[in-house]
């Protein structure tokens, strides 16, 4: 029986001191750059590696094919109170509505996406409300939710007059209501 | 109450890390063998490795000279996982419709990181050509065609015509007039054919009491197409073709090939 194996050197027959410098004792940097063999598996795996950092670099798009994010939406003076703009929906996403909110009278950009699961909602102009098909989320003209599912209110895109006077609306920033941000008078025109 | 500890003698040395992964149940389930130190083990390891066993595990010498395969099938196959790899990461921007194919191609030359993708995709395509005919060329020249491999060279010869038909079904992808121009002459080809062309020899047999079965609105160029002339169903088709149908099919009779090779007694050898 091998009972005194952990006295005994690595490498049988050999002294315990010499260990460190014996050839055949291989440390990670010997076994990846030590021999031909070690050096080309060492270049594969930095070649693989390198192949599959760039291929994760490639899937990140650089450019996208979408309308950009600011868009102008003609004359303060093209929306009478009460009035909802429907023809920003199918490409922007957006709601241009005349309303009030907190009794002032402002004109403001509604996302159209409903906040309860995000499906698009619809503009009833008969019972003046924006309606979701997909879950019956129903919110009024300033945009609170009032039935349904929804949690909170639609959000609103930024909106500003440009230099022309026309209208511009922004959709890469959001005001959310229920974070007291449609204060922000970058969310509303005053009409 | 105090029950004195079980002195045990220390019988092996402490495990090492490299034995503890080595023993572990994860890597024995994957590796069904001991380490290949010996004869036996070495084998063994080949035997039960999908990568590894694709070579023999003892060759002859003969089919390890260079001069005698030029490796050229290896090459082959080494090209179409190029193609394979390049394409899959192709077809994550390029869109096979008359709006998008032309500038998702230029994009994926200018707008993408790291945009030589779609080159080394045309240049292993080129490669593979060239490859696949030297490899015939070798197998012909050492008469490995012969019994019993008369077999393995017909399914070659297939593949050969797969490998053009990917070039050819690739070549439209682009979408520019090159490409556009070059499948309408290419397809023009189709109406030539035998009975199933519809200018071909033979179309007249197919005439049923009088009317023609033939015509240039049901022949081989019209299917090929997927219209009168080539336009966005053309494109669509050929696109499945170039990335789905062809591929698959010249997958499977690669492996085909490849078993056949072992199975015909490996690689031909001076007789």
């Amino acid at each position: 029986m091998p009972e005194d194996l952990d006295t005994k050197p690595a490498v049988a027959g050999m002294p315990a001191e010499t260990c460190a410098t014996d050839p055949r004792r291989r440390g990670l940097l010997r076994a990846m750059f030590g021999s031909f063999l070690g050096l080309g598996f060492t270049a594969l795996g930095a070649a693989g590696g390198l192949w599959a950092a760039g291929t994760a670099r490639f899937l990140f798009p650089n450019v996208i094919t979408k309308p950009p994010s600011r868009f102008k939406a003609g004359f303060p003076g093209d929306y009478p109170a009460g009035r909802v703009e429907t023809r920003y929906k199918d490409e922007y996403g957006v709601w241009l509505v005349s309303g009030f909110y907190n009794g002032k009278r402002q004109i403001y950009a509604l996302r159209t996406a409903c906040t309860h699961l995000g499906c698009i909602t619809i503009w009833q102009e008969a019972e003046q409300k924006f309606k979701c098909p997909c879950h019956g989320s129903g919110f009024s003209m300033d945009g609170v939710n009032f039935e349904g599912p929804a949690p909170r209110p639609l959000e609103r895109y930024a909106i500003r007059i440009a230099d022309d006077g026309q209208l511009e609306v922004d959709t890469s920033r959001i005001f959310q209501e229920e974070l007291g941000q449609w204060t922000d008078p970058g969310c509303y025109v005053p009409a | 109450m105090d029950r004195p500890r079980l002195l045990r003698p220390r019988l092996t040395t402490p495990m090492s890390l490299r034995d503890k992964i080595r023993n572990s149940q994860v890597w024995k389930s994957i590796f069904r063998h001991p380490a290949p130190l010996d004869r036996r083990n070495r084998v063994v390891v080949v035997l039960t490795n999908l990568v590894l066993h694709v070579h023999p595990v003892s060759i002859q010498k003969h089919a390890l000279r260079f001069g005698f395969t030029w490796g050229m099938g290896l090459i082959t196959f080494f090209l179409f996982v190029v193609e394979v790899v390049t394409g899959v990461l192709l077809m994550f921007y390029y869109r096979p419709t008359i709006e998008w194919a032309y500038n998702d191609m230029l994009a994926l030359r200018d707008v993408v990181s790291f945009g030589v993708l779609r080159e080394l995709h045309r240049w292993a395509a080129h490669a593979m050509v060239i490859a696949v005919w030297l490899h015939m060329y070798r197998v012909f020249l050492t008469g490995s065609y012969k019994p019993p491999r008369e077999f393995n060279w017909c399914v070659g010869v297939v593949l050969l015509v797969l490998t053009l038909l990917l070039s050819f079904t690739g070549y439209l992808l682009p979408w520019d007039q090159l490409s556009m121009w070059a499948v309408t002459v290419g397809s023009n080809m189709a109406r030539a054919v035998p009975l199933v062309g519809h200018e071909g020899p033979g179309q007249q047999i197919l005439t049923v009491e009088g009317i023609d079965m033939i015509t240039s609105g049901s022949d081989a160029r019209y299917l090929l197409l997927g219209s009168p002339a080539v336009s966005e169903e053309t494109l669509n088709r050929f696109y499945v073709l170039h990335c789905i149908a062809i591929p698959l099919v010249a997958a499977v009779l690669i492996a085909v090939h490849f078993w056949r090779v072992r199975k015909d007694g490996g690689i031909s050898g001076p007789t």
